[in-house]
């Protein structure tokens, strides 16, 4: 089935794209397609400690199902969690 | 009303969907931004979103705020793109019968708000640029989990 991966920020920056269509096996989760997508982009292996997931525009976790059609974000850490600046 | 936009930002659309004959009082945020962080100089700011998600992740705070404070109306506005210094990213207006609720739960929504709507800024300096990440994704995870 195919599955569409949404990509923002630093992650399309060095993925180079925003949008990878990705072809998952049936009942895949999330984590299978995060595991496909690293490998075909080995660059963003190193964002993959800090992301998280959403599943057709929900935070999700790598457990999460996925159907065919379903949008799949990869979403860095956004950016004013941290109290750093205010905006 | 809860809208990411790259058109530049009028607060008085974010004033007018919160007006209820029922409000004491109007709570108004706006993030603007900011010439330096963290003793760097900044040129402009960069923001990107998802805006589809930012959205639905905006209207499921207000729902939370709404309830935990009392408050009659939430909205916001995102603005994306290149903002330049002094330029409001950010609108966050809300109404409420009296004003300490207002206040109270504009803080906290606005917390909210930055921590787990996904909108992300790179900082551009004169001799380079950065995303703004990092231990900031706390929140995100804490929302990721509910």
């Amino acid at each position: 089935m195919k599955v569409t991966v949404l990509l923002f920020a630093s992650v399309a920056e060095a993925a180079g794209t925003r949008q990878i269509e990705v072809e998952a096996p049936a009942n895949a989760r999330v984590a299978e397609v995060r595991d496909q997508v690293l490998e075909a982009y080995p660059a963003l292996e190193r964002f993959a400690p800090n992301l998280m997931y959403a599943v057709n525009e929900e935070y999700a976790g790598l457990d999460t199902p996925v159907e065919a059609g379903s949008r799949v974000a990869f979403i860095p850490p956004v950016s004013g969690g941290g109290g750093l600046c205010f905006v | 009303m809860f809208r990411v936009t790259p058109e530049v930002l009028d607060p008085n659309d974010a004033i007018q969907a919160v007006e209820d004959p029922a409000a004491g009082a109007i709570d108004v945020f706006l993030g603007v931004v900011r010439n330096e962080n963290k003793g760097r100089s900044v040129d402009y700011l960069e923001y990107e979103a998802y805006p589809e998600m930012a959205e639905k992740v905006m209207a499921e705070i207000a729902d939370e705020a709404r309830e935990r404070f009392g408050l009659l109306h939430c909205s916001v506005m995102h603005r994306t793109g290149r903002l330049e210094i002094g330029e409001t990213s950010l609108v966050v207006a809300i109404s409420s019968a009296h004003r300490a609720a207002s206040f109270e739960g504009g803080h906290w929504f606005v917390n909210e708000i930055k921590k787990r709507v996904p909108v992300w800024k790179k900082e551009v300096w004169t001799d380079g640029e950065e995303w703004i990440e990092g231990p900031e994704s706390l929140g995100v995870q804490q929302a990721g989990e509910r």
